[in-house]
């Protein structure tokens, strides 16, 4: 009886605590709605303090994921956040909340089947409804070409346990009834790769339960804290400047997607990576009709129905790079022509809204993730069009790298090195659409 | 959407022609390939004005070179590839 109970005790204060943090249940929720009292703070504010053991700059799902997984499966709770906006302002918040793991490659089914993984679990891991929704993912094929890559795609995906299957056109008619399958449009659909765990998650959702976990194992979040400059002595990271005061630190680890070639300039770092904007756009919400997430890469388009009955549409990246997010009339007018194509009945639905997020574009279509020569200075980037299903697992093994000192398994084929080296990953035909 | 002032065609709309990415200055030819990888793979991706390189595909098929504000899309300069001043 006193050896279990000592083995309870060894759990509990071996495991972090989250006592800072309200745990939120059903019961909770009922308790609470009696109670006239406002919710408690999610996280809380902290002074920047002058040193940290690791400064994390971007505080997006990758940069709070590596500092909830540094915090709870290592231990490493001195770390900051370092955000120049507001946490989840940039791909994050802007993202169409697809997830999916039937990459063409080994390494990027393996990945993104880790990430996969993650997500399933995500919701009780932080206790915060990430609303993960696995209704399937479909790629449609429009001709024989696309066909034969998904079988290739589908047998990768089988080789590694994925869910994944070529289906006819019949099988598309019955899984989204809306879509034409008819030999009717320009690009008929001849059939589609078919991979069941695929599915969307509310990615606000996503970000908000990474940053309370984080902050209640003790990471600082430091929201309108702009990074200013990368200190390097001799080779190795010695500090970080902010908008708020200079940070003393040994390792600065850059997850800003769209703006990591400037961050990394900042450390001497040049990096394979050219920002291009990929706009995305949403119809007033209707009832539910669209199970599955659809893709068309011949149409250089995805749709979703969200929990609200919106549809999310997304695109291929814009024709030439920029920093800008801002949407262009191109872009509607060849969305809306392509949704037709594919459901002529939503014809009367009226776009809400459109908007721009960066993505940081890689030439190999691969992630860089790793050291760079610069000690102590690491990356967390290239995430393309991509980044958002990967945030979970690429945190995961981000901060498994920052602990061990070496790269896993999981990400030693996406260093920064294989640019030198022309080692590059060949992911460009399942990592996005329209290339 | 951009407007492009071709030097050869005069204003015209930037889908008719096909972006090539930032200038770079390209190596000697007898360059080690690390040089060469350097080349064909790193990029200032610079956030400001940019020096750039587009091919007008549906105009005068003229590689051109043009300096844009990759934030505020702003064009100071378009000149056909080489013929400049900078």
């Amino acid at each position: 009886m006193r050896a279990g109970l000592s083995r309870v005790f060894a759990v509990t204060l071996g495991a972090p605590t989250m006592s800072r943090r309200t745990r939120f249940s059903a019961w909770k929720l009922i308790t609470h709605g009696l109670n006239p009292s406002p919710w408690p703070k999610v996280w809380e504010h902290h002074d920047l303090a002058s040193a940290y053991d690791v400064v994390i700059v971007g505080g997006g799902v990758h940069g709070l994921a590596t500092a909830y997984y540094l915090a709870r499966n290592h231990g490493i709770t001195d770390v900051a956040v370092v955000e120049k906006s507001y946490i989840g302002s940039g791909g994050s918040g802007r993202n169409t909340a697809i997830v999916r793991s039937n990459y063409l490659t080994v390494e990027g089914s393996r990945f993104y089947d880790r990430s996969i993984k993650l997500y399933e679990r995500l919701a009780s891991d932080l206790n915060f409804n990430v609303m993960f929704e696995q209704r399937g993912h479909m790629t449609l094929a429009h001709n024989d070409s696309s066909l034969r890559t998904m079988r290739w795609r589908a047998e990768v995906n089988k080789l590694e346990g994925i869910d994944s299957a070529v289906i006819s056109p019949d099988e598309v008619k019955r899984l989204a009834p809306f879509l034409d399958t008819s030999d009717r449009p320009r690009y008929p659909i001849v059939g589609a790769l078919w991979h069941p765990p695929g599915g969307i998650v509310r990615h606000d959702a996503v970000v908000w339960g990474y940053a309370r976990a984080a902050a209640s194992l003790g990471v600082h979040i430091h929201q309108e804290t702009e990074l200013t400059g990368i200190d390097v002595g001799s080779g190795r990271i010695v500090g970080a400047g902010t908008s708020r005061g200079p940070i003393s630190t040994s390792t600065v680890i850059n997850c800003t997607a769209g703006w990591s070639s400037l961050v990394s300039a900042m450390a001497g770092v040049t990096l394979p990576i050219t920002t291009r904007p990929l706009q995305a756009a949403v119809t007033e919400p209707v009832k539910h009709f669209l199970h599955p997430v659809i893709v068309s890469g011949s149409l250089h388009t995805y749709v979703s129905q969200t929990a609200r009955g919106e549809l999310v549409f997304g695109a291929s990246v814009d024709p030439f790079a920029s920093y800008a997010t801002r949407g262009s009339l191109e872009f509607t007018t060849g969305l809306a022509g392509h949704i037709l194509e594919l459901m002529p009945a939503v014809a009367n639905l009226r776009l809400l809204r459109q908007w721009a997020g960066l993505c940081d574009m890689t030439p190999d279509y691969g992630p860089i993730i790793g050291p760079t020569e610069v000690e102590g200075f690491y990356v967390d980037v290239g995430w393309g069009t991509y980044g958002f299903k990967a945030g979970p697992v690429a945190g995961e093994s981000v901060a498994a790298m920052i602990a061990s000192g070496k790269p896993g398994d999981l990400i030693s084929p996406f260093g920064l090195d294989r640019f030198e080296k022309g080692t590059l990953t060949a992911e460009k035909g399942a990592a996005a659409v329209g290339h | 959407m951009l407007v492009i002032i071709c030097p050869n065609c005069g204003p015209r709309n930037d889908n008719e022609f096909s972006f090539g990415g930032e200038v770079i200055p390209r190596p000697s030819v007898d360059s080690d390939p690390a040089t060469w990888r350097r080349y064909l793979y790193m990029r200032t991706n610079t956030s400001g004005w940019q020096r750039e390189r587009w091919f007008h595909v549906s105009g005068c098929r003229r590689f051109l070179d043009i300096e844009r504000h990759n934030v505020t899309n702003e064009i100071r300069m378009v000149a056909e590839m080489g013929r400049d001043s900078g």
